[in-house]
């Protein structure tokens, strides 16, 4: 479970956080969604600890990030913009990472099979293509079997097969008990997926619940729509 | 433990392979193994690598740290959001660039030496001087180089910062001592040089090779001072504390900004 209490980040002027309150429910899929500069980036490298705070609180599992890094064996986090090191192959990316986390065994390859990334090992970055990159950069997120799975525009970049395949881990992961907290600005990916929305405005919490309930409250009839209408503060 | 060592060793793969780690060490094989071919007065082969080291290792490794740190951001993003103590990619970041940098140097310059080395005999512990003082240069300037580029977030402020330090230590400094020294001559000024030379990291480095010369017109006002009040041997000690200090200082404060910054 992710919980953040009062949670404030400035930037300078710019208050990219103000107050939130939010529980992120264990076994849930979480879509956060908002306009660009509403504040979705700043929170999910709030939760990773790329971010600190002005103020507030945020608890992964019951546990308070204060500088702490050892919670994050926990997590999978798949950035939208994939960078590694251009020399290395892509063997010894997966290996770097493996030797970070101090694991040996009980890796979850499933991915690296299905999006046919076996051919790619002994590649060096720099020769790689944008997609095989991000194709990596999901194998990497789900690599370590973390209980949460912070998934930053997933299927940016990705072409409709990978995409595909990513969408039926993420609700396999999902169906084995997962946390997983994602953004996305892909339309039919919410309506897929999705089952808890958090849609944040200027920093702040406009709505958090059930994707139904969001349906029911904006009167729309369906997510897409549901979603505009809050974008645009119709029914809020 | 286990973490600092992959990053070092993994990002030292990456720096030596890079095509502008070559051209770093083809550039001194050329320059050590150039002035070797004009002269076999080894003191004069010293100086003049000692000169052109000056310039060009502080200038490389402010460069290059500053844009590795920066091309790396992503990267950094990626390997911070796993269980890892930011303390630990920092120094692994700076080893892992500053390690292959000084090898560089070393081998760069040491081979065509090594092919020379009958020139050399009498000058065994200068030449080690010009080695360590290069090593020292490597190691101070991409520490700073880290510190600039954590410190600025904009890529060409921090590479402008980069160059005008550079810029700085290597002429501003000496003619800001100087125009100091000649406004001051009235009064006694053997300790200010003394300070003075300490605070830059390249006069340090020259002057522990320059200490190691039995011509003292070589020495300049600063060496002479060096050495008639700290005398050639505690002069060393002296020069070599204060350039590990010089390293340590700026990577200290990289590391605190670094522990600090939003990603």
């Amino acid at each position: 479970m992710i919980r953040a209490e009062k949670l404030y980040k400035k930037y300078g002027a710019l208050e990219a956080l103000k107050g939130l309150d939010v529980e992120i429910k264990s076994n849930t899929l979480t879509y956060i969604v908002g306009p660009n500069g509403s504040g979705k980036t700043t929170f999910i490298k709030s939760v990773l600890g790329l971010v600190k705070p002005t103020s507030g609180n945020i608890f992964v599992d019951g546990t308070k990030l204060n500088g702490i890094y050892n919670y994050r064996a926990k997590i999978g986090y798949m950035p939208q913009i994939a960078s590694f090191p251009e020399n290395l192959s892509v063997k010894e990316v997966l290996t770097l990472l493996k030797e970070i986390r101090n694991v040996n065994e009980k890796f979850d390859d499933e991915l690296i099979h299905l999006l046919n990334l076996e051919k790619e090992f002994e590649k060096r970055i720099k020769t790689l293509s944008g997609g095989t990159k991000q194709k990596l950069n999901a194998v990497i997120a789900f690599l370590f079997n973390p209980q949460i799975l912070i998934l930053d525009e997933p299927s940016a970049g990705l072409d409709p097969v990978s995409s595909s395949i990513l969408k039926d881990k993420i609700l396999k992961e999902k169906n084995a008990g997962k946390t997983i907290l994602f953004t996305s600005h892909i339309m039919s990916e919410l309506e897929e997926l999705a089952e808890e929305i958090i849609f944040l405005l200027e920093g702040s919490i406009c709505f958090a619940g059930k994707k139904d309930e969001l349906i029911a409250m904006t009167g729309e009839k369906n997510l897409e729509r549901a979603i505009a209408n809050l974008m645009v503060g119709e029914k809020v | 433990m286990n973490a600092l060592k992959s990053i070092i060793k993994y990002q030292v793969h990456d720096t030596f392979r890079s095509k502008w780690l070559v051209v770093y060490t083809l550039f001194f094989v050329v320059l050590s193994y150039g002035l070797l071919s004009f002269t076999n007065d080894s003191n004069k082969v010293i100086l003049s690598l000692l000169n052109i080291n000056m310039i060009v290792i502080p200038l490389t490794s402010l460069i290059f740290g500053t844009i590795y740190l920066y091309n790396n951001r992503d990267y950094i993003i990626l390997i911070l959001s796993q269980p890892i103590n930011r303390k630990t990619l920092f120094v692994g970041l700076y080893l892992g660039l500053s390690v292959p940098m000084v090898l560089s140097f070393l081998l760069g310059t040491g081979l065509p030496i090594l092919i020379y080395i009958r020139n050399f005999k009498e000058a065994g512990t200068v030449l080690l001087n010009l080695f360590v003082g290069g090593v020292f240069e490597t190691f101070i300037f991409v520490s700073v180089s880290f510190l600039i580029a954590t410190m600025n977030e904009n890529k060409m402020k921090g590479l402008g910062l980069a160059i005008f330090l550079w810029l700085f230590f290597t002429a501003l400094y000496d003619g800001l001592i100087l125009i100091t020294l000649q406004v001051l001559r009235e009064y006694p000024l053997e300790i200010p040089s003394i300070i003075f030379t300490i605070l830059n990291p390249i006069d340090l480095s020259r002057l522990l090779v320059i200490l190691r010369f039995d011509i003292s017109a070589l020495m300049g006002y600063t060496g002479a001072v060096f050495n008639q009040f700290l005398g050639s041997g505690f002069g060393m000690i002296v020069s070599i504390i204060s350039l590990a200090v010089w390293c340590v200082v700026p990577l200290f404060f990289g590391l605190k900004t670094f522990s600090r910054k939003d990603f």
